[in-house]
């Protein structure tokens, strides 16, 4: 129990560099950033306005880090930053942000808005305002293995089950495979169907995978709370199994921040290169269908439909394209949303926003927009690629009574393979 | 002075009371006065008695008093110059030594309070004004004693009026106008390196016919002649609009008459007729004999820059200033950079590695 | 002779301290921003990356689609005046004269008509731009003196140059020196406020285009 605002002041001082100085020297308060953030335009509160998020830090790089900063300082011109001011703005920053990133695209000036709210958890974790939520996951995470809870136990008799579906056997800790298969306590818990869908097409493909049992969950609840510290000792679980069982890949599953937190900042993490590579699930699954190894049985689903975007896959990861091919083969009327691809919008429940119980008002009230995109379209199905984008949008189609059945992409796949009757 | 008016000594002289009545006229005109002025300047100027004028010349080139005498036609501007009684000017009379500045003192005398004083040239106070003397006696004291009776002051020309050439940097001789040294008498400027004759004779002709000074700007120049910028004024204005200029002195912007304003032309900030009335009888004035205006009529105008260099041109030394400042930049930036690295080495250092019992108080 | 003396001031010693301070500013701020560094990237880049950092530099100053229309009152004024002022300051033949003589070269100019023109529409958009910041919640939210004292400075220098030009208020010699102090004040001021941006806006955006582009994605 020793969160301090010394030590969130240090962890601040520690994550300011070159980028954020820039960034955070070139603001001009022109608000665009506003217009393009959920939590803005859905509550109208300006507080939200993702540069206003950061203000403490930008006190702090300016009165530590520039002459002017420093000479106001010394005459006395400042006000240096607060415990107070570091709790207020906890909910800025942890419950009105997922790190979407649409306002690091919109900022005329290029500011990359949602690396620095990255930066600034990292101080506010460390001087103990995190939110309790978020802190719970973490711990959960670090202490029976994923955020959810969900121990190997629980995976284990999911395996039984879906082996049981599918009538596959569900490779484990199998030193050698080519690919190494991660899972989301989400879609362990909620939506296991994937890890069935997962061994249908590899089967079906041919791909050497395996799962492992003491790697499984890819949720870095490290990277949503913002601490280094606890991230990389959770990606190390991970790095450490795929290097023990000599993998050449390793499979990403439908979850967002678990694809930033593994393929972009988990070296950084660890200080280090992979020696493997990653891929998210959607990647290897266009990748397989364009070799030919994945077959299709060519009977285009006729509902119309659209697809969700998750921020960390699409503008964050950059797999945009990956999506639409396979939905090309897959249905019939594909309806792009008004705003798709890197410039979708959010469905404000990532970045630790759905692990957080105080959250769940604004959460919803963010969700407005992605009502408003699927109301202009009228359609009756919504694809996504992330579990945790899945239970965000089902839970916000529930709260305004909007009927529409959200399946995710990879299941879909499995439904679709050549040859298969549907289960 | 004589008792003669003026009417009887241009009579005397051949001019025609028609003639008269013309520059009476023209100088009304000038003046921006009503039609019916033209009348009264002349009946004013035909019984006014020709008063003593005393024109003291001090740090001057003696251009002032050519202008207004150089004439290769007889002007009438020469002649109501002529026509005022000037008891004393140094190149103009014909006595000398002793004897000028005896009938200087009894000009003074007998014309207490009435005579009007021309001063052409600065005054040198620097060391007790030592750098220019007449008879033994400093220009400044000189000023002073004659200034005292005098019933107005005209300073003629841009030395007299501001300080001139002597003031220019450095001012080794601590010149200053007339107005820095007489305060309390009317002084009435007509700045201009030299000025327009005409605009001289005009300011003399109003003092002779209203007894008052003409209305004056902030800088005491009568704004009939220094109410408008040059720039306003200029023929080739519409060539500075357009965006035609002259670049250098005879390419084929000068040589079709284009605007000099990149050749330093001072139009815009300098206050005179000469693109209106011009020269020599309206003649020509630099601009349209192809060089740019220096800016004559304006107090430090030796001091504005280079006169070919455009007047938005800098008059300090910026490169050097640049130099300066891009090398102090660096040697605190550089100072900067060191404390801001030092500062993020101790955060690293300072760095406990957390865990999760340090996310809460 | 006050307003000639002031005029000569502004155009002598004014413009050597400007100029000196401004250089200084500038060179300290990107002293003091880029040395701070950045820990390189361990992670693998994408083969295929779509943008760059040099691209971002330019993409972002040409907004598209949603971001035009959701942004309009901010993004229309705004693009207005820094267009106008760039016109004015650098195609306007006495600026040019004036930066002939700081650095030795110049270019042809635009017919003062023009200048005029873009000027008004400056003065407007900046009008403009004032009235967004007091009106629009979000704008009026997050400003400060900063941002009120640099609308200030920038408004000056264009409304007494305007002003100067057509002989309003003041003398023409008075009105030009106010319009050369504006710009000092403006010049002193660029490097340690919000200003900054003319140039750490490149860098800026050339960080995020790197960023995103490593990421597959063109920012």
């Amino acid at each position: 129990m020793s969160a301090s605002l010394e030590r969130g002041l240090n962890a601040l001082r520690e994550v300011i560099d070159a980028p954020t100085a820039s960034y955070l020297a070139s603001c001009v308060r022109c608000g665009l950033c506003a217009d393009a953030c959920a939590f803005y335009t859905e509550t109208g509160d300006p507080r939200y306005t993702p540069i206003h998020k950061l203000e403490p830090l930008r006190r702090l790089w300016r009165q530590e880090f520039t002459l002017l900063g420093r000479v106001g300082r010394l005459l006395g011109l400042s006000r240096p930053v607060t415990d107070t001011e570091l709790a207020a703005w906890s909910e800025l920053a942890y419950d009105g942000c997922t790190l979407c990133g649409r306002c690091s695209l919109v900022c005329p000036m290029g500011n990359d808005i949602a690396y620095m709210i990255r930066r600034f958890r990292e101080g506010l974790a460390a001087a103990g305002h995190a939110p309790p939520g978020v802190i719970g996951a973490v711990r959960r995470t670090l202490e029976q293995g994923s955020p959810m809870g969900v121990k190997l136990q629980t995976l284990q008799a999911q395996i039984r089950r879906q082996e049981a579906e599918t009538g596959l056997t569900i490779p484990v800790d199998v030193e050698g495979a080519d690919y190494l298969a991660l899972l989301s306590s989400m879609e362990i818990v909620n939506y296991p169907e994937y890890l069935g869908a997962l061994a249908r097409i590899f089967d079906r493909a041919g791909v050497s995978w395996t799962l492992s049992s003491e790697a499984f969950e890819a949720t870095n609840s490290g990277i949503q709370i913002g601490v280094t510290d606890l991230a990389r000792e959770i990606v190390l679980r991970i790095v450490n199994a795929a290097e023990k069982l000599k993998v050449k890949q390793v499979i990403s599953p439908e979850c967002g921040h678990a694809f930033t937190a593994l393929r972009f900042e988990g070296p950084n993490l660890i200080g280090r290169p992979y020696g493997f590579g990653v891929v998210h699930i959607l990647e290897l699954l266009d990748q397989l269908h364009a070799e030919g190894r994945l077959e299709l049985d060519g009977k285009r689903d006729g509902t119309p439909l659209t697809y969700h975007d998750p921020c960390q896959i699409a503008r964050r990861g950059g797999v945009i394209d990956q999506p639409r091919r396979l939905l090309a083969e897959l249905a019939a009327d594909f309806r792009e949303m008004h705003e798709s691809g890197k410039m979708n919008w959010c469905c404000g429940g990532g970045g630790g926003v759905s692990a957080n119980e105080r959250a769940e008002p604004i959460k919803l009230k963010a969700f407005g927009v992605k009502k408003r995109q699927i109301e202009e379209l009228g359609v009756p199905k919504l694809v996504t690629a992330c579990a945790n984008c899945r239970i965000t949008l089902e839970e916000g189609l529930e709260h305004y009574n909007m009927n529409l059945e959200v399946v995710g992409l990879t299941e879909m796949v499995a439904e679709h393979l050549a040859g298969e009757s549907k289960e | 002075m004589s008792d003669d008016t003026l009417s009887d000594y241009l009579k005397a002289r051949g001019i025609s009371r028609r003639g008269f009545l013309k520059f009476c006229a023209a100088t009304a005109s000038m003046l921006a006065l009503p039609p019916a002025a033209g009348s009264a300047i002349a009946a004013a100027l035909a019984s006014a008695r020709r008063p003593s004028v005393i024109w003291l010349s001090f740090q001057e080139c003696t251009g002032c008093t050519e202008a207004i005498t150089r004439s290769h036609s007889p002007s009438l501007e020469s002649l109501i110059f002529d026509a005022i009684s000037l008891d004393y000017h140094h190149t103009l009379q014909a006595a000398s030594g002793d004897a000028a500045e005896a009938s200087r003192h009894q000009a003074m005398e007998q014309n207490r309070g009435n005579y009007l004083v021309v001063v052409d040239g600065s005054i040198p106070v620097k060391d007790g004004g030592v750098y220019s003397t007449i008879a033994g006696r400093t220009n400044l004291d000189i000023l002073k004693e004659t200034a005292a009776g005098a019933a107005a002051i005209i300073s003629v020309g841009t030395c007299a009026a501001f300080g001139g050439l002597p003031e220019a940097q450095p001012n080794p001789t601590g010149a200053v106008p007339v107005s820095a040294i007489i305060k309390d008498k009317p002084i009435i400027n007509v700045p201009g390196c030299p000025p327009i004759p005409v605009v001289m004779t005009g300011v003399l002709a109003h003092y002779l016919t209203f007894g008052s000074v003409p209305e004056l700007d902030s800088l005491n120049r009568p704004r009939a002649f220094y109410g408008d910028y040059i720039h306003d004024r200029c023929y080739r204005r519409p060539y500075y609009d357009q965006g035609k200029f002259a670049r250098s002195f005879d390419d084929e912007g000068a040589r079709s008459g284009w605007c000099l304003y990149e050749l330093g032309c001072r139009g815009p900030t300098t206050r005179s007729v000469c693109a209106t009335t011009k020269w020599n009888q309206g003649t020509s004035f630099p601009i349209q004999s192809g060089h740019g205006c220096i800016g004559c009529t304006e107090p430090r105008f030796w001091d504005t820059g280079a006169f070919y260099k455009a007047i938005s041109a800098p008059i300090g030394p910026v490169g050097t200033a640049a130099a300066v400042g891009l090398a102090a930049g660096a040697a605190v930036g550089a100072g900067m950079a060191l404390r801001n690295r030092a500062a993020k080495k101790r955060a690293k250092e300072g760095h406990r590695t957390i865990t999760t019992d340090d996310l809460e108080k | 002779m006050g307003e000639v003396d002031f005029l000569l001031w502004v155009r002598g010693p004014g413009l050597t301290i400007a100029v000196a301070i401004f250089l200084l500013g500038c060179v300290l701020r990107v002293f003091e921003i880029y040395t701070l560094g950045r820990t390189p990237d361990l992670s693998a880049p994408r083969e295929n990356r779509p943008g760059s950092g040099w691209r971002t530099i330019v993409t972002r100053s040409v907004p598209s689609g949603e971001k035009v229309k959701r942004s309009a009152g901010v993004l229309v004024p705004g693009y207005l005046f820094h267009i106008g002022f760039f016109v004015c300051l650098f195609f306007f033949v006495p600026h040019i004269e004036l930066i002939r003589g700081v650095v030795g070269i110049g270019w042809p100019g635009l017919p003062t008509p023009v200048i005029d023109l873009f000027a008004v529409i400056t003065l407007i958009a900046l009008l403009v731009t004032l009235a967004t910041r007091l009106l629009n919640p979000v704008r009026r939210y997050l400003s400060t003196l900063d941002d009120w004292a640099g609308w200030t400075l920038t408004f000056l220098p264009v409304l007494t140059g305007w002003m100067a030009y057509h002989h309003l208020l003041f003398s023409y010699t008075t009105m030009l020196a106010l319009h050369i102090l504006t710009a000092e004040l403006l010049l002193i001021a660029l490097p340690f406020t919000k200003l900054a941006h003319f140039i750490t806006l490149f860098v800026s955006r050339w960080y995020n285009g790197e960023a995103f582009a490593r990421k597959g994605v063109a920012s």
